[in-house]
């Protein structure tokens, strides 16, 4: 019982000082996409196929919210004629990059952490995106 | 560490209130749209951060640094690898509610690579998929999803190896 007291205190304490990096990264998300909103990416994209993939893993990089509205923006990208590749570079590096999340991730898991797993994300997602077309093809 | 934690988060949520100040002076309808926003995503969150906060007092009553060590630790071999990606797929809600939990499993031993693999792994959102698949056809979902659940595990290793100490190599 002692035990299970003393393990309800260390987690509240815990909790209470993810608190304001939540509600901060909560605060910080509104913010940026009361900015900046979605359609306005739309226009950077279609000007040359290979910035298009580095432009669509920055955009997802740099974007937050629901996985679904990464689906959406890149479903509507593909029919507005952007490549595979860059669509894929914004899907996925929208789901393992956070350049928003930094902070936070930063704060709690240390900031050498934050920073290569993110670099390190950044690059995956443009392999990714490669390897994914080039697997597509393959598979006819 | 601690110290960063309990007090850089203070810092970090007044510098981003200031911030929505100085929107609310130059801009107030987009302000406004941003506390919108803002409680939307609040609401959407509390759920889950009840989920995380159970997960939190359960790994601390439960979880000693031992048996982290041997579920997540460097000797938890295969079964710590395809645990860490499992749970990455399951996990739900926005990742910044999970790094509290990962911080307190990897103070307790889980390992750097397997903290990273369960962050990659989470790109992968079964209740997604079908729709990932709508968008963009059954194949491109199957390629995309075995793609990332492979780079996960790449991306554990280079971590490990990347952060390693330099005393410790």
């Amino acid at each position: 019982m002692a035990d299970t007291s003393q393990a309800l205190a260390r987690t509240l304490r815990a909790f209470v000082q993810m608190l304001p990096i939540l509600l901060g990264m909560l605060l910080l998300t509104s913010l940026i996409l009361a900015w900046l909103p979605r359609t306005q990416l739309l226009a950077l994209f279609g000007r040359h196929a290979s910035l298009d993939v580095l432009l669509g893993a920055v955009v997802g990089s740099v974007a937050m919210g629901h996985p679904l509205a990464g689906y959406i923006l890149g479903g509507e990208l593909l029919a507005g004629g952007v490549s595979l590749i860059a669509v894929t570079a914004l899907i996925v590096s929208w789901v393992t990059v956070g350049v928003v999340q930094f902070p936070a991730e930063a704060l709690l898991l240390g900031r050498r952490f934050a920073l290569t797993r993110n670099l390190l994300c950044f690059l995956f997602a443009i392999a990714i995106a490669y390897l994914t077309v080039g697997m597509m093809r393959l598979l006819g | 560490m601690q110290g960063k934690r309990k007090f850089g988060g203070w810092l970090f949520l007044a510098g981003v209130i200031l911030a929505h100040g100085a929107t609310a002076l130059v801009e107030p309808d987009l302000a406004r749209r941003a506390l919108a926003s803002f409680v939307a995503m609040l609401r959407e969150v509390a759920p889950v951060l009840v989920l995380v906060f159970v997960l939190m007092f359960l790994a601390e009553r439960f979880l000693t640094p031992a048996r982290t060590r041997a579920w997540l630790g460097r000797g938890s071999g295969l079964r710590g690898w395809l645990l860490a990606v499992v749970a990455g797929v399951i996990s739900t809600g926005p990742v910044y509610t999970w790094y509290a939990l990962l911080a307190e499993l990897r103070d307790k031993g889980m390992r750097t690579a397997l903290v990273a693999v369960l962050l990659y792994a989470r790109a992968i959102k079964l209740p997604l998929l079908p729709l990932l698949a709508h968008y963009f056809g059954l194949r491109y979902m199957l390629v995309l999803s075995l793609l990332i659940a492979g780079f996960s595990i790449l991306n554990g290793l280079l971590m490990e190896r990347l952060l390693r100490q330099p005393e410790a190599e």
